[in-house]
């Protein structure tokens, strides 16, 4: 624990780092999955092949990813960017499936209700569809956060700076008190970001817990 | 040098009968990668599939459930690798322990959910027919939560299998010993090897898994035409978190004898 306080400015660089590596992927992850999955969700034929295409990529360890990848793009080896777009892929690859999924829970009363107000196919997506997918888009996301988050200490194996420095060191070094102070601040810092997209999608679905006292009765009584 | 000769050095390195023999060859490190992967799975499973079936059957310490697969899942592997070769030395533990700790979230979430989302009618029917509670957790749902406890254990093989190349950071084997020496010694179409056979790895073990997946659907449901190969991880981890509140809204529908949506609000 001394070294954790001892290396405060140390703590804030490597954090920033770290959020950076792991978080971007997630942004990108979803300006790209979310109008796919909505694109393929009808099209059959799209759909399986995403799906297919989504689940081999999510197959190829990460660790692999970030090696082969300057294979396929123009990028170094050992290079910020191979993580970024590794992470990225596995966003889109988690996310691309559940987008579909969660549209097709959408009820088609409301579709037909909203279609019958006049909502035209695009603002019927953006304004009732995508909001009541809301919650399984959280879910997804929450998975997706975590693990990039570990993900990115683990390619400090190969390199790639982070928070995972500190285990690399540490180890080196012979420390245990650098990479238990590693461990409580992935820790943490992963316990942090899951909280907070928790949160937003709470703010983000206000009609659930609306919902919620009613429901909490019906079960009980 | 280009890429494309990175890939072609690797492919040759492959295809070299030379580099599969010997202790430090090919074979041997797939053998001690599948190793760490199978001593793994078994205790993460010895662990999260009792303690998920008795929480999914009793419906007591579901928060447990959520809570501490959240919390296993943001636990950093290396550095549970790392501590526990500085304390324990080196050796099959280390890796053993901070592998079970990654495949316990996937087995746990997919075996609770499994069993707590039984049809209860299925339940109370065997209940009322007079099978202990014992049998009913065995032979009744424990049959019918097989296809999601084996994604879990899909889910849990697939990130172990991926993630064990780290113990070759740790001075073990492992495929890992190619990614991290080649990179060590600048030889990157060493780390490429260990790359590709490690992906290799992935597929084909995920292959076999998602095929018991679907062979364990019970009754003729998988004989269907419809139903596609079960796809990783969103069958259970997700479901977790996504599916809950949907079965909380059925039984609250139910007991209130179908409201109109007009009288909900």
């Amino acid at each position: 624990m001394r070294y954790l306080f001892t290396h405060l400015d140390d703590l804030w660089a490597l954090t920033v780092i770290h959020l950076r590596l792991s978080l971007v992927p997630i942004v990108l992850g979803l300006i790209i999955a979310v109008p796919l999955g909505a694109w393929v969700q009808r099209t059959t034929a799209l759909r399986r092949l995403t799906t297919v295409t989504a689940s081999i990529i999510f197959t190829i360890p990460s660790l692999a990813l970030f090696v082969v990848l300057p294979l396929i793009i123009p990028t170094r080896i050992l290079d910020e960017a191979n993580v970024i777009v590794a992470l990225t892929l596995y966003t889109v690859a988690l996310l691309v499936r559940a987008v579909p999924e969660a549209l097709d829970a959408v009820s088609p009363a409301v579709l037909d209700a909203a279609t019958a107000v006049g909502y035209k196919p695009l603002t019927r997506m953006v304004k009732i569809e995508l909001p009541l997918a809301v919650p399984v888009l959280i879910a997804g996301l929450r998975v997706v956060a975590v693990t990039n988050i570990s993900m990115v200490s683990v390619g400090s194996v190969i390199g790639i700076g982070g928070l995972g420095t500190w285990f690399t060191e540490g180890y080196q070094a012979n420390k245990s008190d650098q990479i238990i102070a590693g461990i409580i601040a992935i820790f943490v810092l992963a316990i942090v970001i899951d909280t907070l997209i928790m949160l937003a999608g709470r703010a983000l679905t206000p009609w659930i817990r609306a919902a919620q006292p009613r429901r909490v009765k019906a079960v009980t009584g | 040098m280009s890429p494309m000769s990175f890939l072609q050095e690797a492919l040759s390195f492959i295809f070299t009968a030379a580099n599969w023999g010997g202790p430090a060859g090919l074979t041997a490190r797939i053998l001690e990668h599948l190793q760490y992967t199978v001593v793994a799975v078994f205790f993460s499973a010895l662990i999260a599939v009792p303690l998920g079936m008795l929480i999914g059957h009793t419906g007591r310490g579901t928060f447990l459930v959520v809570t501490g697969v959240n919390a296993l899942r943001a636990l950093p592997t290396l550095g549970v690798l790392l501590l526990g070769v500085l304390l324990w030395g080196l050796g099959l533990i280390p890796p053993t322990v901070a592998l079970m700790l990654l495949g316990i979230p996937p087995l746990l979430a997919g075996t609770y959910s499994g069993i707590a989302n039984v049809d209860r009618d299925v339940v109370d029917a065997a209940r009322s027919m007079g099978m202990t509670e014992t049998r009913i957790l065995l032979r009744v749902e424990t049959p019918n939560a097989m296809p999601l406890i084996l994604s879990g254990l899909r889910t849990a093989t697939l990130q172990i299998v991926a993630t064990a190349t780290v113990a070759a950071y740790a001075s073990l084997g492992g495929l890992g010993r190619y990614l991290i020496d080649g990179i060590k010694v600048r030889e990157f179409y060493i780390a490429l090897v260990g790359a590709l056979m490690v992906t290799a790895l992935a597929l084909i073990l995920d292959g076999a898994l998602a095929f018991a997946v679907w062979a364990s659907v019970p009754g003729t449901g998988r004989l269907q035409k419809s139903r596609g190969m079960p796809q990783p991880l969103l069958g259970d981890e997700v479901a977790l978190e996504s599916r809950a509140p949907a079965r909380r809204v059925v039984t609250a529908r139910s007991d209130r004898g179908d409201p109109s949506p007009t009288v909900e609000g």
